[in-house]
C-alpha cells in the first residue's frame, strides 16, 4: 500500500533527474551536482532528525569531514579514485563521529543541539586555525578524481560535471536512498522512531535509547561525509566555510523546507533550495532575506514542509473524487 | 527457590528526606500482589526502585535472584521485568503494530537488524498480531496511536508491555482515567492476558481499593516510606485501623 506509492514516486523522480542533462544546458546540471550532495548529507541528517528526533546543529562538521577528506586523500596522499575517496572519509567521520555522539546523545533536545554546535565551531575554528595544516582560510584544494578508474579527460570541468560527474552522484543519490529506504523500514528503524517519539516508553520496552541514539549519529556522519566529498570535488576546494555554523543552519532549513516527516522530504527540501538560491542570488543580493521570509512562512503555515503541502493536497483530491 | 522479584531493606533518601525507609517486599511465582498507601508513601519512588531507574541508598532489589539495584529499566525489561505506566505511555506517530512491534522487536532480539525489512518478517506480525488479539486491538492494527481513544490508548500500552513476554509486570495504577465502569473490564483483561502470556507475578499500584480487595492474593502497605503491613488480602481487609490509614489519608489529601 504504503511502498508502490513510495517508489512510484522515487522512480519518477529518478527518471526526471536522469533527463535533465539532455533537455539543460551544461551550466544547470553542473548546478545540480551541490544538490546531489546536500541531498545524501540530508538523508543522514533525517535519519537523526526526523526519525530519531534529535536535531543537530553541527551536521556541517561531517561535510568538512567529506570534502577535506578529498583534499587529504586526493590532494595529498594522491590516491585519485573517487570511489577509494569516498570509502575513507565515510569511515573516518564515522569513526570521529563515535567519540563525537558519545557525548552529545547523552542529552536530548536544545543541550544536543548546543553541543553538536559546540563540536561543529570548534572543528571550524580547527580548520581556520591550523593554517599549516589546513590552509586556514583559503582552505585545500580537491583535485579532479577519476570515477570507476575513467578520467575523463576529454571533458572541460563543466562538462565533466554536466554529463559523467551528474550521473554518477545520481547513481549515488540512488544507492544511498535505497539504503536509507532499508534503515528506515528496519527493526532497527522501528526502535528509532520509537526512541524519537517517546523515549521514556522506550527504555520499558527494552529499546536501547542511548546506543542507538549513537548508531544513527554515526550513520548521518557518513552520509554526510559523502555529501561533502561531492560537495567539495564540484568546487575543487575545502573551504572552512563549508563547516561553519550557517551551513549546519542550511541542512536544517533544507530539511524543513522540504518536510522532515516524510522520507523524501530532505531531498526535495535540497532540490528547493538549490534551485531558489540560484534563482534568488541572480534577482537580487537580498536572496537571503527572501531565503529567511519563506522559512518563517513554511515553519507557521506549512509546517509538514513541501512535501507534507503536496501530500495534504493529494489527500483533499481523493477526498473530493 | 528464589522469589520473581524482591527487595531487601530497601531505602531511598532524597537529601535529609528519606523517602523510603527499610522496605522488604517479594513477589512469589503465581502471586498478584498489590501496594497501596496514601500518596506520598513511596509508592512511585518504590516503582522507580524495582525498575532500576533509581540507585537506592540502601538495601537491594533482586529480581530472580540477581541484583538488579539500578541496572536501569532496558536491563530490566531484557530480563523480564515489564512496566505499565499510570499515566498513559504511547509512541503518538506509530500505529498500533508498530507500538507492539517495538517490544516484539526487543524481545525477538532483532533490534540490529538495520536492512531487513520490518515487514517482510513474519515472525514479528505473527506475534503482534496475537498480542492485539488478546487485548482486542486486531481490528486497530494501522492505526495510529495518537488517534486512539483513551481506553485504546492504555489497553496498547499495556499490550506493548505484554509484547515483551515478562515474567514479571509492574502495573501502575493501571486502571486511572478510565471510568469507573470500565475498571473491572481493563483488570480482567489484564489478568487474562498475563495468563495467556504466561507472566508469572503480577505487583499493582492501586488506589482503587475496590480493585485491590477483588484481585489481589496479598496487600503490602505503605505510609510515609515504611512498611505497615504485608497481609494477605482478607487479613488485611479485617483490620479497620490499617484501612483507615490507607484511605483515611488519602482522602485528607
Amino acid at each position: 500500500m504504503k511502498l508502490p506509492h513510495a517508489a512510484i514516486v522515487a522512480i519518477a523522480g529518478t527518471a526526471v533527474l536522469a533527463l535533465l542533462p539532455l533537455v539543460a544546458p551544461p551550466y544547470y546540471a553542473s548546478l545540480m551536482v551541490p544538490f546531489f550532495g546536500y541531498a545524501i548529507a540530508l538523508l543522514g541528517f533525517n535519519l537523526l532528525f526526523g526519525y530519531t528526533g534529535l536535531l543537530s546543529f553541527g551536521h556541517a562538521m561531517f561535510l568538512g569531514f567529506g570534502a577535506y577528506g578529498a583534499a587529504v586523500v586526493a590532494g595529498v596522499f594522491g590516491i585519485k579514485s573517487f570511489e577509494a575517496v569516498l570509502v575513507l572519509v565515510t569511515l573516518a567521520a564515522m569513526a570521529a563521529a563515535l567519540p563525537i555522539g558519545f557525548l552529545c546523545v547523552r542529552y536530548v533536545g536544545i543541550f544536543f543541539g548546543m553541543l553538536t554546535l559546540a563540536f561543529g565551531m570548534l572543528f571550524h575554528s580547527f580548520l581556520f586555525k591550523f593554517y599549516h595544516l589546513t590552509g586556514g582560510d583559503s582552505g585545500m584544494r580537491v583535485p579532479r578524481m577519476n570515477i570507476l578508474g575513467l578520467e575523463f579527460a576529454k571533458y572541460n570541468k563543466i562538462e565533466f560535471l554536466a554529463e559523467p560527474f551528474y550521473y554518477y552522484c545520481l547513481a549515488l543519490l540512488v544507492i544511498a536512498g535505497l539504503l536509507m529506504w532499508r534503515i528506515v523500514h528496519s527493526p532497527f528503524g522501528l526502535h528509532l522512531r520509537a526512541i524519537r517519539d517517546n523515549a521514556r516508553k522506550a527504555e520499558y520496552l527494552a529499546v536501547h535509547v542511548r546506543r542507538f541514539r549513537l548508531a544513527a549519529f554515526v550513520i548521518s556522519a557518513g552520509y554526510g561525509a559523502i555529501g561533502g566529498a561531492i560537495l567539495g570535488f564540484r568546487v575543487g576546494l575545502a573551504d572552512p566555510e563549508l563547516v561553519y555554523w550557517t551551513q549546519s543552519g542550511q541542512l536544517v532549513f533544507m530539511a524543513v523546507l522540504g518536510g522532515f516527516a516524510n522520507f523524501f522530504g530532505p531531498i526535495v527540501g535540497a532540490l528547493a533550495f538549490t534551485l531558489l538560491q540560484d534563482q534568488l542570488q541572480s534577482l537580487t543580493q537580498y536572496w537571503r532575506f527572501i531565503l529567511g521570509a519563506i522559512l518563517a512562512l513554511i515553519v507557521v503555515g506549512f509546517p509538514g514542509g513541501i512535501v507534507g503541502l503536496a501530500e495534504g493536497l493529494r489527500r483533499r483530491r481523493a477526498r473530493a473524487a | 527457590m528464589s522469589a520473581l522479584i524482591e527487595t531487601r531493606h530497601l531505602s531511598k533518601a532524597y537529601g535529609g528526606f528519606l523517602a523510603l525507609d527499610d522496605v522488604s517486599i517479594a513477589v512469589q511465582a503465581g502471586e498478584l500482589v498489590s501496594v497501596v498507601g496514601p500518596n506520598g508513601a513511596g509508592k512511585t519512588t518504590l516503582v522507580n526502585l524495582l525498575t532500576g531507574l533509581l540507585q537506592p541508598t540502601s538495601g537491594d532489589v533482586l529480581f530472580m535472584g540477581t541484583s538488579v539495584a539500578g541496572v536501569g529499566p532496558v536491563t530490566l525489561a531484557d530480563h523480564g521485568l515489564a512496566r505499565a505506566f499510570q499515566l498513559i505511555q504511547i509512541f503518538p506517530q506509530l500505529t498500533v503494530a508498530e507500538t507492539i512491534g517495538t517490544a516484539v522487536v526487543s524481545r525477538q532480539k532483532k533490534r540490529w537488524r538495520l536492512f531487513s525489512p520490518l515487514a517482510a518478517d513474519g515472525e514479528i506480525s505473527a506475534r503482534v498480531r496475537d498480542v492485539a488479539n488478546i487485548f482486542g486491538l486486531d481490528h486497530r492494527l494501522d492505526t495510529m496511536a495518537a488517534t486512539l481513544s483513551q481506553g485504546e490508548k492504555k489497553l496498547l500500552d499495556v499490550a506493548s508491555a505484554f509484547a515483551l513476554d515478562p515474567r514479571v509486570i509492574l502495573l501502575d495504577e493501571p486502571t486511572s482515567g478510565v471510568s469507573t465502569a470500565d475498571k473491572h473490564g481493563i483488570m480482567k483483561t489484564l489478568i487474562e492476558a498475563a495468563k495467556t502470556a504466561g507472566v508469572q507475578g503480577i505487583l499493582l499500584v492501586e488506589h482503587d481499593m475496590d480493585l485491590v480487595a477483588a484481585y489481589s492474593h496479598r496487600i503490602i502497605a505503605l505510609s510515609e516510606g515504611k512498611m505497615l503491613a504485608d497481609l494477605p488480602t482478607a487479613d488485611f481487609f479485617a483490620d479497620p485501623r490499617l484501612i483507615e490509614t490507607v484511605i483515611g489519608k488519602r482522602r485528607g489529601h
